[in-house]
């Protein structure tokens, strides 16, 4: 039966179809900006989740004082670790490596450009070397690895090589570090994240002596036995690092991280971020519900005869609101579908344009549930935007309605 | 044969309130319709012919007295067993004809059935028969506006008489219509009556009308001045 009420209400809508589509409108801008706002927003959830899968959950990341963003924000922060900290680690059961990073912003001149990077050092023994090659997110695209020995050799990023100053800098070319010569070795392949993209790594030695800190380091990175929980690993670390340090529990500072909680706290930074974005595409929704509340109460008051005929004839008022709330909810339902279709189609130009700027990670992700979702939301929306004009139609008396003009 | 009354009317008034000035459009009406049989409503304009029509029609509620259908007073029903009530036993035909714009001659034939339930096929079946019956079977999916009045009209008889209605209600059916069209309709009603034994009331002002009935009902500033039974139609009826 509600077959037939479904086409009575579509005939209507059909009736009046220019005002139809100018209504569904709203509800398309608004549906489109949530759906690539969350199909964005997902795609990229799952590409970090992809990446920390990829690199394995056996790490630690130790960081001085804060908590820990990304490699190269440590400098932000007073960088008050050093050697020892390492060998402290190093000798915690459980910990089959460590790698000491040191990071530092510092002038970099090519071709009478000026510029401020950020500088990344590991050691550059073999052990250090395979390590950083174990990560993932420096691989090599042309030239090679830092290697032990180097000293004014420098590897750069894909941004800094490429985008960065006016002329690409290729394999071979010389750049200058605080006024000092370094040759670059190697340039990294696109990674997609600005961070890894936009640094220079050089020997850590080399790094030290310009800056003159024998000791000191920004970051310490740890893999613990593949067979141990990271986390049981990281409390024997961060107990070991306070008796080192002598602080007290709860006191700390320095700050223990395991991947896991590293993606843990991206992902709730993205969500955030998400939350905040699909809110404000949300307020477009409502507008969109305002225009749909407003076109059937318009449609109400030009059809109040129609009603009173229906009435007329034997409709009762649940089958006025029926076919009003049909009504209401079928704008909203296409404008949902037409909403889902072009949001899709944004998401997808903006990971075109993304992939195109070098952030390999920005992928939309399609899921049944966003679709589905879309879909019944919009109906929802639509009849909800409906009801009160649905109801006011199916309250009507019926010979007041039959005796209206219109 | 003992009559049976479709609709009976005890003592009805309808009384409109307007601010502080109040309307007896009906005062005091006492009236039974028979089954079978063609009455005509007439009066001047106001004196109260579609207040009567609406309340016959269980579009509205007396003030006062008492309305039976099938011997239930319609006055202490809700509204939407009225509206069962018209869709099942009565068969309204207007002076605007009031068909649906967005739908055909068939869809607005099947609207009627579609609030009672009735799956599709029955339907187009039931109001293709009934618009070939009115001699639109020419005009089954033609929209109101791809009509004349006088075929509209007829659309509109075909819709009220959708669900076998006990009794069709016809305010000034011919009031929108040339007086050649308006015979054509009047002589359908009357068919209908005569041929099918329907049970026909008909609201006009317009005398001439009067003479297809077999008992008119004079209305004066809302009450009964008279009725007259039409002795010739009577005879031929019977
Ligand atoms: N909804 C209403 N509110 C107030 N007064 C009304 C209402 N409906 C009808 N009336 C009044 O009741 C009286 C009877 O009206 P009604 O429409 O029944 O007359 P009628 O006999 O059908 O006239 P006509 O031949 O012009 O159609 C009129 O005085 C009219 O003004
Ligand atoms: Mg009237």
């Amino acid at each position: 039966m509600i077959r037939d009420y479904v086409l009575l209400s579509l005939s209507s809508l059909r009736s009046r179809r220019m005002r139809s589509w100018l209504t569904m409108i709203g509800i398309v801008i608004g549906m489109s900006a949530v759906v690539s706002l969350i199909s964005l927003g997902q795609g990229m959830q799952d590409s970090i989740n992809d990446q920390f899968q990829r690199l394995g959950t056996n790490r630690l990341i130790i960081a001085p004082g804060g908590e820990f963003l990304g490699p190269g924000t440590a400098d932000i922060v007073a960088p008050i670790m050093d050697d020892s900290d390492v060998d402290v680690i190093r000798n915690v059961k459980g910990i089959t490596q460590v790698q000491g990073a040191l990071s530092k912003t510092l002038k970099v001149e090519f071709k009478d450009e000026i510029q401020f990077d950020s500088i990344f050092a590991f050691e550059t023994d073999s052990d250090a070397v395979d390590f950083v090659e174990s990560v993932g997110l420096f691989d090599i695209a042309e030239g090679r690895e830092l290697k032990s020995g180097d000293k004014y050799k420098a590897v750069l990023g894909y941004n800094v090589a490429n985008e960065a100053f006016d002329d690409p800098i290729e394999v071979g070319r010389k750049i200058l570090l605080d006024d000092i010569e370094f040759e670059v070795v190697g340039v990294q392949k696109l990674i997609g994240t600005g961070i890894h993209d936009g640094v220079i790594r050089i020997p850590q030695d080399t790094l030290r002596e310009l800056t003159d800190e024998p000791r000191k380091l920004s970051m310490i990175f740890a893999l613990t036995q593949p067979d141990l929980n990271p986390v049981n690993v990281k409390a024997i670390v961060e107990r070991e690092l306070r008796k080192h340090r002598d602080v007290k529990e709860g006191e700390e500072d320095f700050n223990v991280q395991t991947a896991e909680q590293t993606i843990g706290q991206l992902n709730t930074v993205l969500l955030a971020v998400q939350v905040v974005l699909v809110g404000i595409a949300a307020i477009s929704l409502l507008v969109g519900g305002i225009g749909v509340m407003n076109t059937m109460y318009t449609s109400v008051l030009e059809r109040t005869k129609e009603i009173g005929i229906m009435k007329s004839i034997g409709a009762r008022n649940s089958h006025v609101l029926t076919l009003f709330l049909l009504e209401s909810g079928m704008l909203g339902l296409v404008g949902g579908l037409m909403g889902l279709g072009l949001g899709l189609g944004v998401a997808k130009l903006g990971e075109y344009l993304a992939i195109g700027l070098g952030a390999s990670f920005f992928r939309m992700h399609i899921s049944t549930l966003l679709i589905v979702g879309t879909l019944m939301f919009s109906f929802v929306l639509g009849m909800f935007s409906g009801a009160f004009p649905a109801r006011q139609a199916a309250r009507l008396p019926p010979v007041e309605a039959l005796r209206s003009i219109k | 044969m003992k009559k049976k009354a479709v609709i009976s009317l005890r003592k009805v008034w309808k009384i409109y309130k307007m601010g502080s000035a109040t309307v007896n459009a009906l005062r005091g009406v006492t009236l039974d319709v028979w089954q079978g049989e063609f009455v005509a409503i007439i009066g001047p304009s106001g004196s109260g012919k579609s207040t009567l029509m609406n309340l016959v029609g269980a579009l509205d509620k007396p003030s006062r007295g008492h309305i039976f259908l099938d011997g239930k007073d319609i006055s202490l029903m809700e509204e939407s067993d009225l509206a069962q009530i018209r869709g099942q036993k009565i068969g309204f035909i207007f002076q605007q004809f009031n068909l649906l714009p967005a739908l055909s001659a068939t869809g607005n034939v099947g609207l009627p059935m579609i609030f009672q339930g009735i799956p599709e096929a029955k339907r187009v079946e039931r109001a293709t028969e009934l618009l070939n019956s009115v001699n639109l079977g020419e005009r089954l999916n033609h929209k109101p506006n791809e009509l004349s009045g006088g075929q509209q009209q007829r659309v509109a008889i075909a819709r009220a008489l959708a669900n076998e209605p006990e009794m069709l209600l016809a305010d000034e059916p011919t009031g929108n219509l040339d007086s050649k069209t308006g015979g054509e309709i009047m002589s359908m009603l009357e068919d209908l009556h005569t041929k099918k034994g329907r049970t026909i009331v008909l609201v006009t002002h317009d005398i001439h009308l009067v003479k297809h009935a077999e008992r008119v009902i004079y209305l004066k500033d809302g009450q009964i001045e008279k009725v007259v039974k039409n002795h010739k139609r009577g005879h031929k009826h019977a």
